[in-house]
């Protein structure tokens, strides 16, 4: 999420190609380096509710995971 | 002779030579200001590059949250989110995000009044306590209960790159607030300012827009919604 463009795609790629995770790694931690936020949509198989999850590291990423959100950090308005 | 043109040539060279200066430093501003608008040009608003901005955060929104909150926001402009804690012995272990900075405080589930004690009928499943979440105003706590409003939580998501704009779209702000409360209610109420209602919110108008959701829901029969999302 950007101010002034909405949704921006930063990178994409396959986590099981190692050049692309490499990649993916990369675009994360810049992102978390610049202050964001970064979080997963879900979706619980049992009740189908969705929810958001907050991810600090690539690692905790879901496998299942089509896509991670950037946002900016919430601050006290 | 010869001395003489040279002498001439000199004098109008001396008389010209203000008149050059000006000319040339005129042209040099000109030639800056010209240079400044292109850098000048990405903070300055756009109405079609912002209104396109909020078409895409509405999709992104629409792609990331239920149907009824998509729904609920279209219709009514706001988004419910249940309250994550439990009251004394069901409170969540879940110890992640304290690391709060602001005033905020999630609503207590021990300090919410007893439905019951106050007159009015509980039903099962009910969290005690919700969020109304709206764009660019703050986060409101209140029982969905009773209607009483708890408090307002004032929280922004400010872009820190420099780039110039530094709101986010109005749904990727509610998108922002949706994942923080559902993913880590904690961290983003704690880093919230946090206030008696009425400070930023007129508790009349939210009042109306809790009579808004009730008879939505009534519309779309879905009373026991907020029940499915607690299961």
């Amino acid at each position: 999420m950007k101010p002034g463009h909405g949704e921006v795609l930063l990178t994409e790629g396959d986590r099981r190609v190692r050049e692309d995770e490499e990649r993916l790694v990369a675009e994360f931690r810049r992102q978390l380096d610049e202050g964001m936020w970064a979080a997963v949509p879900t979706e619980n198989p049992g009740s189908g509710r969705r929810e958001a999850e907050m991810v600090r590291d690539y690692s905790e990423i879901p496998p299942e995971a089509e896509r991670v959100i950037f946002f900016p950090r919430a601050a006290g308005g | 002779m010869l001395l003489a043109l040279l002498v001439l040539a000199l004098m109008a060279a001396i008389l010209a030579a203000p008149l050059a200066a000006r000319t040339i430093a005129r042209r040099r501003a000109e030639s800056s200001k010209r240079r400044r608008i292109p850098r000048a040009a990405p903070i300055s608003y756009d109405p079609g590059r912002e209104r396109r901005a909020e078409q895409r955060a509405r999709e992104l929104l629409r792609s990331c949250v239920n149907d009824e909150e998509w729904g609920m926001y279209r219709d009514l402009g706001f988004i419910r989110v249940a309250g994550r804690h439990r009251p004394a012995g069901r409170r969540s272990t879940d110890a992640r995000g304290t690391e709060g900075r602001g005033t905020g405080a999630v609503p207590d589930p021990n300090a919410v009044p007893d439905p019951e004690a106050t007159g009015s009928v509980a039903r099962t499943g009910e969290p005690p306590y919700a969020y109304l979440v709206y764009p660019h105003k703050p986060i409101l706590a209140y029982v969905p209960a009773t209607a009483q409003l708890l408090s307002e939580y004032c929280v922004e998501f400010p872009d820190i790159s420099g780039s110039g704009a530094t709101r986010l779209p109005a749904s990727d702000d509610v998108l922002a607030k949706w994942m923080a409360l559902t993913s880590d209610e904690n961290r983003v109420i704690g880093r919230a300012n946090m206030h008696l209602v009425g400070r930023q919110l007129d508790p009349a108008r939210v009042r109306r827009d809790l009579w808004r959701l009730s008879e939505w829901e009534r519309r779309r029969g879905t009373q026991d919604s907020i029940r499915i999302r607690r299961a």
